[in-house]
């Protein structure tokens, strides 16, 4: 089993020119089971992106260990594919050769990838624009390339930064949607990061809040939302009780954190 | 055919004038009519508003031809071809009687008179106050103070009319009389006077080696040329005429005998060769203004007014007698119109620095016939044809001999008849010299291609060199840091600047102007290039880490394409700047090019071959860049859409 263990994470940077030091992650720990979807919620700067960028293995962590499946994470790899906030496509290439940059980069057949590649455009909702440049897109067209270029690799481990920020509140509830069916599709173990409390309690099997300075993980939750979502609609969700009382909850952290923040600054 | 275009350019240059004149008064009419059409739904600064408008292009096209035509000249010929040979008529009586204008105070402010005496009463002044000390005796001292005193006085006697002899008078008299008759038979016109037959067989305006016919082609002319012949004879009595009277003869004769008798004398005093040298000065400089004054040409400003008058009156004669032709004159010669001198009449301004539209066209179809011994090409070579190019040639210019040389085995020797044994090793030299025929292939050739090639050949190298470095130092901190202060150091400095140092290097062949070409292009694609790879946003980086690829698929297809279009920018601006470099390097030297023509027109002032090496060169520069664009928008669709 391919799970990811977090233990005493820190990461502290060190301005280049001042030397002032920011603890941007302090003594993370914990562990997420193979196929679970974790949401990730917290005030802006509290080191959610460095989190994921560790795991991704973009920045080597200050101390503590990070280990996916008894391995230790040092670099970049196949097998943690990552969803940026905008794309992050190659807009000289056509959509269906962005979605098999892995494969031909690792050198898989041609026509196996092909098949891959018709099948991932298909579950995206991409049919049929495997030949369109990919600056024609429109932005949520883009996310969907953006996932089906992460998925055809089958790695173990997504990893999405913000991957609905930039999208209109409709778009984002399909691309909601899309995620889980995904989710459960390929039973894959997901990391979203989200500045949507909604979006984090509909997407998030487990939640994390984070806190900052230093950045740390302030409280847990356990959630039944992801998965009733995948047979209700989930606009119904955000209509349940239990929904609304957490969000609340959650709001009012926040709220007091980004306060205590302004109170220091 | 061409010579039948060639003599009747300027009915060719109306036609063209005239319908330049249509398309911009139409062109403007569209406009406006256009113009009213949209300024309902139009926003002011959309740049949308920018779009379409050929009208408009085709206006200032219009306007910028007609512009030249009239700047060139080209108007005028096309509409009064015989104004020129008129206006030369009348330049012959400027050039005739240009001996007394300069007497007078005529496209000048003073009478020569007053410019020289005032002028030489100046320096007798200063040098009556500057005589040397100690290297003249008392009396020779003495003896100079009086020269300079009687040198001074000479200038008032001459000045002053009481003492202008009746024989002077007489002969000022004269002069006036001749320009007065002179006058009298412009005022009749010309009557019955026709031109030669020889004049009118002349070859007409700007269609030969001669650009203004001579002979007088109209009876007007033919009057002004007459006039312009009797004053050369009024002006040669002018100039003969000497303000001389017995006083001023006696100061004359009794002044020189005085200078004389210091110059000659021994000096009187010791002196030191400094001392002998500024004693000779003085002397000297006493001496050269009395020469001056001695030849008797001041005259009195009175006795000069009845001439001024009578020049003043031909003057005014000759532009009525003009008539219309000064009008036209005014209008359509802008610069300092014709001008005689000796034996040609010729365009003086922007006449003569700018070439008639038409003159160019002929210029340049002789240029480009590619018939040599036609007159065609320039130099021996032609504007741009097509030659057999031996293949051995280039296989002897691209393979080294070196390489031969170090192939196992020894080179022939002479056997015991002397006569010469080839091993294998003989038979690849002459294939790496080129000795071997390996047959032919079609080559474009001529000056054109010449600059070309040049230019090709230069940004291929500096493409393929500097591309992988320019992305390199994108990404590499040794590649960066090691190669950044070379290029640094050697890009600042101007090319041409570069130029004599490697022409002489490399010799005035085309590898000189070659390398230096590469090395404009090679800065520019390396700064380019490493500009668009260091520009590669961090997201797609890691993106294509996360997807698998190593260091060297994401430079090859993430970094590289990322890179495409900084690295065309940067093959634009180089095919531009290698363009203006390649013209001033083959100015330098050489023996083919355009700037190579352009060099020698400049040296024998040919302005029509200048403006149309100038021309090709833009037209090739607008080519250039106008592929560019084309490949830009083909390769690069998705530039600035990331
Ligand atoms: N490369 C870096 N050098 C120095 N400090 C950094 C660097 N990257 C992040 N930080 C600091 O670390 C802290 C956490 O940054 P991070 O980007 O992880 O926040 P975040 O939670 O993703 O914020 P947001 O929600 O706005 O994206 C911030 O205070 C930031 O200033
Ligand atoms: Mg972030």
């Amino acid at each position: 089993m391919s799970d990811l263990i977090c233990r005493d994470l820190c990461m502290t940077f060190r301005d280049a020119q001042s030397g002032a030091e920011v603890e941007a992650l302090k003594n993370i720990n914990f562990e997420l089971k193979q196929g679970e979807i974790l949401a990730v919620l917290g005030p802006s700067g509290c080191g959610k992106t460095t989190l994921l960028n560790m795991v991704a293995g973009f920045l080597n962590p200050t101390s503590g260990d990070l280990t996916l499946g008894g391995v230790d994470i040092e670099g970049p790899g196949a097998e943690r594919g990552m969803v940026f906030q905008q794309g992050a496509l190659f807009e000289w290439l056509t959509v269906a050769r962005n979605v098999d940059f892995g494969l031909r980069m690792s050198g898989a057949p041609e026509a196996e990838t092909a098949e891959k590649v018709l099948n991932w455009l298909d579950t995206v909702g991409l049919q049929g624009f495997g030949d369109t440049p990919t600056y024609q897109l429109s932005g949520g067209m883009q996310q969907r390339v953006a996932l089906a270029r992460c998925l055809v690799n089958d790695p173990s481990l997504i990893l999405m930064d913000e991957p609905l920020g930039a999208l209109d509140a409709l778009t984002r509830e399909k691309m909601q949607s899309l995620i889980l069916e995904l989710w459960k599709k390929t039973g894959k173990t997901i990391i979203v990061i989200t500045h949507s409390v909604e979006e984090a309690l509909l997407l998030g099997e487990r939640l994390f809040v984070m806190a900052p300075r230093p950045g740390r993980i302030h409280r847990e939750y356990n959630l039944p939302f992801a998965e009733m979502g995948l047979t209700r609609s989930l606009r119904e969700i955000k209509q349940e009780q239990e929904f609304s009382s957490i969000r609340e909850e959650i709001l009012t952290m926040i709220w007091d954190m980004e306060e205590e923040i302004m109170g220091h600054g | 055919m061409a010579e039948w275009l060639s003599d009747n350019r300027a009915i060719f240059a109306l036609l063209t004038i005239i319908g330049l004149l249509i398309a911009f008064v139409w062109s403007i009419r569209v406009g406006v009519l256009q113009t009213r059409l949209r300024a309902r739904d139009e926003v002011f600064g959309d740049p949308e508003r920018t779009k379409g408008g050929w009208y408009w292009a085709v206006c200032g096209v219009a306007a910028l031809m007609l512009v030249w035509f009239y700047f060139s000249w080209g108007a005028a010929r096309a509409v009064f071809p015989n104004a020129a040979n008129e206006l030369c008529q009348i330049a012959k009586i400027g050039e005739s009687l240009a001996p007394i204008s300069a007497a007078l105070p005529v496209r000048s402010r003073y009478l020569k008179s007053t410019t020289l005496a005032v002028r030489n009463s100046a320096q007798l002044e200063a040098l009556s106050t500057s005589m040397p000390e100690g290297v003249f005796s008392a009396d020779e001292a003495r003896r100079l103070e009086t020269s300079v005193d009687r040198t001074r006085q000479l200038i008032a006697l001459l000045s002053n009319p009481e003492f202008t002899s009746q024989a002077t008078k007489r002969s000022l008299a004269d002069v006036e009389g001749q320009l007065a008759d002179l006058t009298g038979k412009l005022e009749a016109g010309p009557g019955d006077m026709m031109p030669s037959p020889e004049a009118l067989t002349q070859s007409r305006w700007g269609t030969s080696e001669v650009e203004i016919p001579m002979l007088p082609m109209t009876s007007r002319g033919v009057m002004f040329d007459h006039v312009s012949a009797e004053l050369v004879d009024v002006s040669k009595d002018f100039l003969s005429i000497r303000n001389l009277s017995p006083r001023v003869e006696d100061m004359i004769a009794s002044t020189a005998e005085l200078i004389n008798s210091v110059k000659k004398g021994e000096p009187q005093v010791d002196l030191d060769e400094n001392g002998a040298k500024a004693r000779k000065a003085y002397v000297k400089a006493v001496e050269r203004i009395f020469k001056r004054i001695d030849d008797a040409t001041i005259f009195p400003a009175q006795a000069m007014e009845g001439i001024n008058n009578a020049v003043a009156k031909l003057n005014a004669t000759v532009d009525d007698a003009k008539g219309g032709l000064g009008i036209v004159e005014a209008t359509f010669f802008p610069g300092q119109g014709i001008v005689k001198s000796k034996t040609q009449c010729t365009e003086q301004g922007s006449g003569r620095w700018l070439p008639k539209p038409s003159d160019v066209v002929v210029t340049f179809v002789t240029l480009a016939n590619p018939d040599m011994s036609g007159g065609g090409g320039y130099k021996g070579t032609r504007l741009l044809w097509w030659k057999w190019l031996s293949i051995a040639d280039v296989v002897g210019f691209l393979f080294p001999d070196s390489i031969v040389d170090m192939l196992p085995g020894d080179y022939g020797t002479h056997g015991v008849d002397g006569e010469f044994q080839p091993t294998y090793k003989d038979h690849m030299l002459a294939f790496a010299q080129g000795d071997v025929y390996l047959g032919s292939v079609p080559m474009l050739d001529g000056h054109i291609w010449d600059s070309l090639f040049r230019v090709l050949v230069a940004m291929a190298f500096g493409i393929m060199l500097g591309v992988p470095l320019g992305i390199y130092m994108g990404v590499s901190r040794l590649f960066k840091s090691f190669f950044d202060p070379l290029i640094e150091l050697y890009r600042p400095v101007p090319p041409l600047a570069w130029a004599p140092l490697i022409l002489t290097i490399f010799g005035i062949q085309d590898d000189g102007k070659i390398f230096l070409l590469f090395m404009v292009a090679f800065a520019i694609m390396v700064i380019s290039a490493r500009t668009g790879a260091s520009g590669t946003q961090l997201s797609k980086i890691r993106a294509s880490h996360s997807l698998g690829a190593t260091d060297r698929q994401i430079l090859r297809y993430v970094i590289l394409p990322n890179a495409l279009p900084e690295i065309l920018t940067g093959v634009r601006i180089s095919i531009g700047v290698c363009w203006g470099t390649l013209v001033a390097a083959e100015m330098l030297a050489g023996t083919t090019g355009i700037g190579f023509i352009e060099n020698v027109a400049r040296t024998v002032s040919d302005y029509e071959l200048i403006w149309v090496t100038i021309l090709i060169m833009g037209l090739l520069g607008l080519l250039f860049d106008l592929v560019m664009r084309w490949v830009i928008g083909k390769l690069i669709p998705w530039r600035g859409k990331g």
